[in-house]
């Protein structure tokens, strides 16, 4: 059966995902989207200089992101390197905070079907409790649909009890079209959840992006009845951008999608601006980035 | 604790009000001739209601035949005058009055949310904006005039006199004072009986821009004042818009006699959906074409075409994507569909829909609370509609779509024509050369494609059929304003 897959109108997308933004978040509204929010962080450092002494702190941090601010839980995950999967493992065990690993030849994915079996099977083995692979754009953009699917159904099967996230890299793919055809691929192969971008990219999780996602989402969810969920990653720095994207959540896809089982937000620096915009809510005043530790 | 056994984090918006404690109402408006706030020689005053809480916000005079001679003798005094201005010296006070609206934007969005009940969110993002973007467009013209119609020589018409609805009725009146006023035309404007706030707030930023007397007179009232203005001797042209009906008692009340006449009147627009559309993006476009404004829109897409391979698809998205909206005070920001603007709206809505029950159309109406006190109708689709029925041929004027299905571009363009209106339209497709083909065969003086509702200063805005004649914005705006003398 040929399925016809709808067309993206850019402007119409833009213009609606922007008059979403424009939702006013006030008072109680704000403390409790802050939190939602922070409940589904998933804290993240990807860089060559990170260490087994980083990674502990930051799982320090993600378990209890503000010691002062006891209503404020835990963040959802933390998300590292294969390398230091077994790391983050060991300091989150019991927390209820789980471990994510890249995989896959992350960033770039430009690496053999086997290297990124292997990858993820290592991953796996030292405790991870959710894969985030990357799509072959090289394929993707070839026209190699079939090499897409084929690639997320083997990196699916060698997760074992993980979820799968398949990051779609969406500022490499060139076109909303583009975006939502790849979404319905990682879904029909099987994705646990979708997510936007690797953060290394010249853009990430845009609101147009997140909500063409998000779209492809309800309409999958709608036919197939199979829930999938949503990681915005790249660019959402801040509480007003993470905000905007809970906003286009919940009119996208409704309420029950509000938690971090089915939503995500990768970051590294928007947690403390969360919790610095949630301690202004508390205190009234704006207060300093040196209020809250780094990691 | 597992993420898993976490307690839900529960996330609604808080209402957010937009504060009303910066603006000014006076208890009692008067009429605005010659420049002043003057009584009405028969004192009659009735005050202007909010309809999303039925209170009063304020008294206003309302306009008799006396009153409208007397403005139209200032207007008659002061043109030649304004008409021998410099141009670009009209041109300033036409800027002036938009740097004005400009700064007293946020004040205009809130009363005219008050008195209209429509959403702030539109207020303040379309109204308010578009009415200064008239003015600065026209503004811009002032000087330019023989420009806009070939490089003819050409010369103001004199007074006119303009009647506008309650729909949008500080954006109307800026569609109609600024081409007027551009050209060198001196203007009494007649705002809606139920919507005369706003135009009374810009009489008083017409007397901060200094705007020589009787140059501008504001008369709100009802359709006795509309009537006398209509009728009175010294005008050179009347413009209208409002319902067919009333246009059509002006057209037979100025018959024979040397007055110039353009008239904006009802529709039942199509928006017509191909199977090839962006299908998430029409839908917006859907909703924005039909909910916008409470459906208070003369162009409103209230006749819904769907090509019958998506009708089932788009029917869903569009009932999901209806469930979101957010009805209630219009004054909070979040709000998204507000208060029906008049009891006598509110019950012409209701007739109609029952028209719609009782002749066989299926009808959903979206659940959601409305508030105990005001004029409401909530968000209403109907499916399984014949083109016979009422529904499918009358204004409905409200927030109430109709869905009907097509099967060939041939027959979308055939059933999109079969109405007595032509006012505008809607192309969602993604072939450029369907929707300039569909375009062209299309009776309506207006074509979106894949946007609806869209409005824009430089455009020409006007009907065909029964939906009237004459053009607003753009260079065609100015030519019903003016005379070609060489």
């Amino acid at each position: 059966m040929i399925r016809r897959l709808p067309h993206v109108d850019r402007v119409g997308v833009e213009e609606r995902a922007a008059q979403l933004g424009k939702r006013s978040i006030k008072s109680t509204a704000k403390q409790q989207g802050i939190r939602l929010a922070v409940s589904m962080v998933d804290l993240t450092t990807l860089e060559g200089a990170d260490t087994a002494g980083k990674v502990r702190h930051l799982c320090a941090k993600a378990v209890c992101p503000a010691p002062e601010l006891p209503e404020i839980p835990s963040v959802a995950a933390v998300c590292v390197y294969p390398s230091l999967v077994a790391v983050a493992h060991e300091a989150l065990r019991g927390t209820g905070v789980r471990t994510a690993s890249v995989a896959t030849g992350f960033p770039a994915g430009q690496v053999s079907l086997a290297a990124k079996l292997r990858d993820t099977q290592d991953a796996v083995a030292a405790g991870a409790d959710e894969i985030d692979m990357v799509i072959s754009r090289e394929a993707f953009l070839a026209g190699d649909d079939v090499r897409v699917q084929d690639e997320i159904v083997a990196v699916k099967e060698n997760c074992g009890d993980a979820h799968l996230k398949v990051i779609l890299e969406t500022a490499e793919l060139g076109s909303y079209d583009h975006v939502r055809h790849a979404s319905m691929l990682a879904m029909e192969a099987g994705a646990d959840f979708i997510k936007t971008s690797t953060g290394k990219a010249s853009s990430g999780a845009t609101p147009g992006v997140c909500l063409v996602m998000l779209e492809a989402i309800r309409d999958y969810v709608a036919r197939t009845g199979r829930i999938v969920g949503f990681k915005a990653a790249g660019g959402v720095s801040n509480s007003k951008a993470a905000l905007h994207r809970l906003v286009l959540v919940k009119e996208t896809l409704g309420d029950e999608w509000l938690t971090p089982e089915r939503i995500r937000i990768g970051a590294s620096s928007l947690l403390n601006d969360l919790l610095m915009q949630y301690a202004k809510t508390e205190t009234g005043r704006y207060g300093r980035a040196e209020d809250f530790s780094k990691e | 604790m597992t993420t898993e056994t976490r307690t839900s984090i529960v996330w609604d918006y808080a209402p957010a009000p937009e504060s009303t404690e910066h603006i000014r109402l006076r208890d009692r408006y008067g009429l605005f001739i010659d420049g002043a706030f003057r009584d009405p020689a028969d004192g009659r005053y009735a005050a202007s209601i909010n309809p999303a809480t039925e209170q009063p916000l304020a008294e206003v005079a309302w306009a008799g035949a006396q009153d409208v001679s007397r403005a139209v003798d200032s207007a008659r005094v002061a043109h030649p005058k304004w008409a021998a201005l410099a141009d670009r010296e009209r041109a300033k006070y036409l800027f002036r009055i938009a740097r004005l609206i400009q700064e007293r934007a946020r004040e205009l969005a809130v009363v005219e949310t008050l008195d209209g009940g429509k959403p702030l969110r539109e207020s303040r993002d379309v109204d308010v904006p578009l009415a200064a973007a008239h003015f600065f467009h026209y503004a811009g013209w002032a000087d330019k005039l023989r420009y806009g119609v070939n490089a003819r020589e050409v010369a103001p018409l004199g007074v006119v006199g303009q009647i506008v609805p309650w729909n949008f009725p500080l954006l109307m009146a800026a569609w109609k004072l600024a081409p007027a006023l551009a050209c060198g035309n001196t203007a009494i404007l007649k705002p809606a009986e139920t919507t005369p706030l706003t135009a009374l707030l810009l009489a008083e930023i017409c007397q901060e821009a200094e705007l020589p007397p009787g140059v501008v007179s504001i008369l709100p009232g009802d359709g006795e004042a509309g009537a006398a203005l209509v009728r009175a001797p010294g005008i050179d042209k009347i413009a209208f818009t409002g319902s067919t009906s009333v246009g059509r008692d002006i057209q037979a009340a100025l018959a024979g006699r040397p007055v110039g006449l353009t008239l904006e009147l009802g529709g039942k627009s199509a928006n017509i959906v191909f199977e090839d559309a962006a299908l998430d993006q029409a839908v917006e476009g859907i909703v924005n074409g039909i909910f916008f404004n409470q459906g208070h829109v003369c162009c409103a897409g209230s006749r819904l075409l769907i090509q019958e391979s998506v009708l089932d698809d788009v029917v869903a998205k569009l009932w999901t994507r209806m469930g979101r909206l957010r009805v209630g005070d219009p004054l909070d920001k979040n709000t998204d569909v507000g208060a029906i603007n008049s009891a006598q709206q509110l019950q012409r809505i209701e007739a109609l829909v029952a028209a719609g029950v009782e002749e066989g159309a299926q009808r959903r109406t979206i659940a959601c609370a409305l508030p105990e006190h005001g004029y409401w109708f909530a968000p209403t689709l109907f499916t399984d509609v014949s083109p016979a029925h009422r529904i499918a041929v009358q204004e409905i004027f409200g927030p109430v779509v109709s869905v009907l299905s097509f099967r060939t571009q041939a027959e979308a363009i055939e059933k999109a024509n079969n109405s007595r209106y032509g006012l505008a339209a809607g192309i969602w497709t993604d072939k450029g050369a369907k929707a300039f083909e569909v375009a062209g065969a299309l009776q309506a003086g207006v074509v979106w494609q894949n946007t609806y509702n869209h409005f824009d200063p430089t455009a020409a805005f006007g009907g065909y059929k029964e939906s009237g004649f004459g053009r607003e914005g753009g260079p065609a705006g100015l030519r019903p304003y003016l005379r070609v003398t060489r």
